[in-house]
């Protein structure tokens, strides 16, 4: 249900394990590798994560998911190592009853994904790489 | 969350450290092993870091501590076998 991998991630094979007969919505994100950044042209990227944490935190996602829109459903799968342009980083899946809850909650598990998950990026560029650093902030640890 | 106050009494702990993305590139591994005497903070931790590497200085204003898989405060101390992790502003999706 929450995975850091290595293969290529199949959000339609991951689509089909989210609904139950009660729901009438699926809502899926997909991110993925944008080929500049800053004007500048990005060669690949190079994923890398702390696994044990990354999943962890991908299930606090899921209790929070849960508790503020009552769905069991959210599924999170994020890859690790190589990846080229245009390939998918990360999926994010989740149903519901009514179509609100789920955009709602896709929303906020890829926007939460990006300040508590352990993941981190480097661009790597014709003439270097860098480590992408997300905004600086304390995470709320409660 | 289930944090001992007070360490283990003041004798010495050894804990595994784990770093991501600069930081491992900077150290040129992925883990360590640290002794530390009881009662050590996670920042007391980063702090003896530092001034081994002075490298890893400009880390200091954006880092994320984690203890056991957890976020912590800085000011956690730390107990016997604990994984602690150092973490740069996450970048992932």
């Amino acid at each position: 249900m929450f995975e850091i991998v290595q293969d290529i991630l199949d959000i339609r094979t991951l689509a089909q394990t989210v609904a139950s007969e009660s729901d009438g919505a699926i809502a899926t994100f997909s991110g993925i590798v944008r080929g500049t950044n800053k004007g500048k042209k990005v060669l690949f990227l190079e994923y890398q994560a702390y696994p044990e944490m990354a999943v962890k935190m991908m299930e606090r996602i899921g209790d929070e998911v849960r508790a503020t829109w009552g769905l069991e459903s959210l599924r999170i799968q994020h890859r690790v190592g190589r990846l080229n342009v245009g390939e998918t980083s990360v999926v994010i899946i989740v149903s519901s009853p009514h179509r609100d809850d789920s955009f709602a909650a896709c929303q906020y598990a890829i926007n939460r994904l990006k300040r508590i998950v352990p993941i981190w990026k480097k661009e790597v560029f014709e003439d270097g790489e860098v480590w992408v650093e997300g905004p600086v902030e304390t995470v709320d640890v409660t | 969350m289930g944090r001992r106050p007070g360490g283990n009494g003041g004798r010495d702990l050894k804990v595994r450290v784990r770093v991501f993305a600069a930081l491992r590139e900077i150290l040129g591994k992925d883990e360590v092993e640290v002794e530390l005497p009881g009662g050590t903070t996670i920042e007391g931790l980063w702090e003896q870091l530092v001034d081994d590497d002075d490298r890893l200085k400009p880390f200091t204003k954006s880092i994320n501590f984690a203890v056991n898989h957890d976020f912590v405060v800085k000011g956690t101390e730390l107990n016997p076998d604990d994984e602690v992790a150092f973490l740069p502003p996450v970048s992932g999706g």
